[in-house]
């Protein structure tokens, strides 16, 4: 069976982690071994099989439009690790 | 007996009698606590208050929550550095109800970051010990919580269940864990891990506690769209005592190789005090159990890149101090506040989920889940529930499979198929080792069928002592 290839540090740049070099390393060859194991589930014959996309009977769950009480403010940014006046504060965004 | 000792339905009996009193039991378990968390790191924060005036079912008891169930103030870190200092502003739905059943939502039980584990050693506030003997791990990822329980430092716990999170740590620990059928219990305010797969449930001394827990907790909730609105029971009218006649199954697939000699044994002895209590047992086939790690992984990782997404540094949770540009901020806040599980979970994770893998990984893997969920299914039409152990082995040495994350995944093997097919299963004690670890039976049912869980179990329970016995400390 071909060994799949996977490329860490271009999927760590998708999901925004900057890995060093020793975890690139380690990663790199943790991962590849663990994408050989799962190859296994190509030995399973699922051309005609629906995927699960929910294990119980799932319906529309609809309620009426009615406003309640949101969480006030001061609880909304009491975790912010940095804010000014009601918002949260970032780096910049926009250069110029 | 010291209250400490005592389980939910002693203690309420024990206020009716006024022989103890919900402050007495309480301030027990606290000095229990200080005495011996430093030895077992069971929990990584022990505050709490509540009324304790024990009015209501659950009134005045104690209820260990592990660390990714929100409580309203109280810290809330998935055992993870990303979420140090986070303070959630809500009760997680459970939370609620305990509170308004009278039960007192106490401490933080600690656990695999995020719940990527097995062993509790990911955990960034130090990893648990198991109370039977302290070089070993207590399971996972509810480590903190079957620990805490085992130890007598917890009346009762909540723990979570992805992938075997309460079931394992559970058998490892000498007690009794409940994987709700998916759906059953609300996940809100619980902090997401796979959303196809988590389920809050109790880790409990006897069945009994278990009933009683989920007859709490259990119920729809309009703020979790996927628990479902199917009418719960009285859960310990199950217990009775009487599985003449009940139809059990052995799956071949799980009595093969790889499972160790004395869980073996243990098994065996199990499914005679079964049979002579009149149960009807018999072998059947799960044909597709070898791929459940494999399908496990790639959908759980994948639910969980996703997920953890969130974390960023911007709203709440670890800021790296040091960005001079938003893109900078989310890879240093990431990179510095997860741990080695944790990246190396999200980047499978991304990876089955990205543009030229999709389908090959998280399509066909959600594929092969249907085959799994299908082999219950067939397997269901010709008996009541199946019997397997829970864990092929006893708990491991601490440091022996933390190099190897394969070998960690691997030894999840019996419980993730009832994930995958969002079936109900609980763990119960049902041997010993000769070193003296115990070992778990796992008994699973048809979806929403919790009632025969407990009905197989409060009879084993009842003819046998394994639970009663506790470690020395």
């Amino acid at each position: 069976m071909k060994k799949p290839v996977i490329d860490v540090k271009y999927v760590a740049e998708l999901a925004r982690l900057e890995l060093t070099p020793g975890e690139l390393e380690k990663f790199s060859r943790q991962i590849t071994d663990i994408l050989g194991y799962m190859e296994k589930i190509n030995e399973v014959m699922v051309d005609d099989t629906p995927m699960t996309t929910h294990v119980i009977k799932v319906k529309n769950i609809l309620r009426e439009d009615v406003v309640k009480e949101p969480m006030p403010l001061s609880d909304v940014l009491g975790n912010a690790p940095s804010k000014e006046g009601d918002f949260i504060s970032v780096p910049k965004v926009i250069e110029g | 007996m010291e209250s400490y000792r005592l389980t939910i339905s002693e203690i309420k009996s024990g206020y009716g009698d006024k022989k103890i009193t919900p402050v007495s039991v309480m301030d027990a378990l606290k000095k229990r606590i200080s005495g011996l968390n430093d030895k077992i790191n069971a929990y990584c924060f022990t505050g709490g208050s509540g009324p304790v005036d024990g009015k209501g079912v659950l009134g005045g008891v104690p209820v260990a929550i592990k660390d990714n169930i929100c409580v309203k103030g109280q810290p809330a870190t998935c055992s993870s550095k990303i979420l140090e200092g986070f303070k959630p502003p809500y009760n997680a739905t459970v939370i609620e109800k305990l509170k308004d059943a009278g039960a007192v939502p106490f401490g933080r039980t600690n656990m695999d970051e995020f719940a990527f584990g097995s062993s509790t050693e990911t955990s960034a506030y130090g990893i648990t010990r198991n109370p039977w003997d302290t070089n070993r791990i207590p399971g996972g990822s509810s480590g903190g919580s079957a620990a805490a329980v085992a130890s007598d430092m917890a009346i009762a716990a909540l723990g979570s269940d992805t992938g075997g999170s309460i079931r394992q740590p559970a058998a490892l620990c000498g007690v009794v864990g409940l994987k709700p059928t998916y759906g059953r219990v609300s996940r809100y305010g619980l902090i997401a891990f796979a959303s196809s797969l988590d389920q809050i449930g109790p880790i409990t001394k006897d069945v009994r506690d278990s009933a009683l827990l989920l007859n709490v907790i259990s119920g729809h909730d309009y703020m979790d769209s996927t628990s479902a609105d199917v009418k719960a029971p009285d859960f310990t009218s199950a217990l009775t005592g009487n599985i003449k006649g009940l139809k059990v199954g052995l799956p071949k697939e799980y009595f093969t190789e790889g499972i160790d000699k004395e869980v073996s044994a243990c098994m065996n002895n199990a499914l005679s005090v079964l049979k002579d209590l009149g149960a009807d047992v018999k072998e059947i086939s799960l044909p597709h159990t070898g791929y459940a790690v494999s399908v496990y992984y790639i959908v759980a990782s994948s639910e969980a890149s996703s997920n953890l997404a969130r974390y960023d540094g911007v709203r709440y949770g670890r800021r790296s101090p040091d960005a001079t540009n938003v893109i900078e901020l989310f890879k240093r806040s990431r990179s510095e506040g997860f741990g080695e599980e944790a990246k190396r979970r999200i980047i499978l994770g991304t990876y089955a989920l990205s543009s030229g893998y999709y389908d090959a990984y998280y399509i066909r893997a959600q594929k092969v889940r249907t085959k799994i969920k299908e082999d219950f299914e067939r397997a269901f039409k010709d008996v009541d529930c199946i019997v397997t152990p829970t864990s092929p082995t006893a708990a491991f040495k601490i440091g022996e499979k933390t190099g190897d994350p394969l070998g960690m995944y691997l030894s999840d093997i019996f419980t993730i198929p009832a994930n995958l097919s969002g079936i109900p299963g609980i763990s119960i004690p049902c041997g010993f080792t000769e070193k003296g670890l115990p070992v778990g039976m796992q008994i699973l049912a048809r979806h929403f069928d919790e009632e025969t869980l407990f009905r197989a179990a409060y009879a084993f329970e009842q003819n046998t002592d394994f639970h009663k016995r506790r470690p020395v400390l």
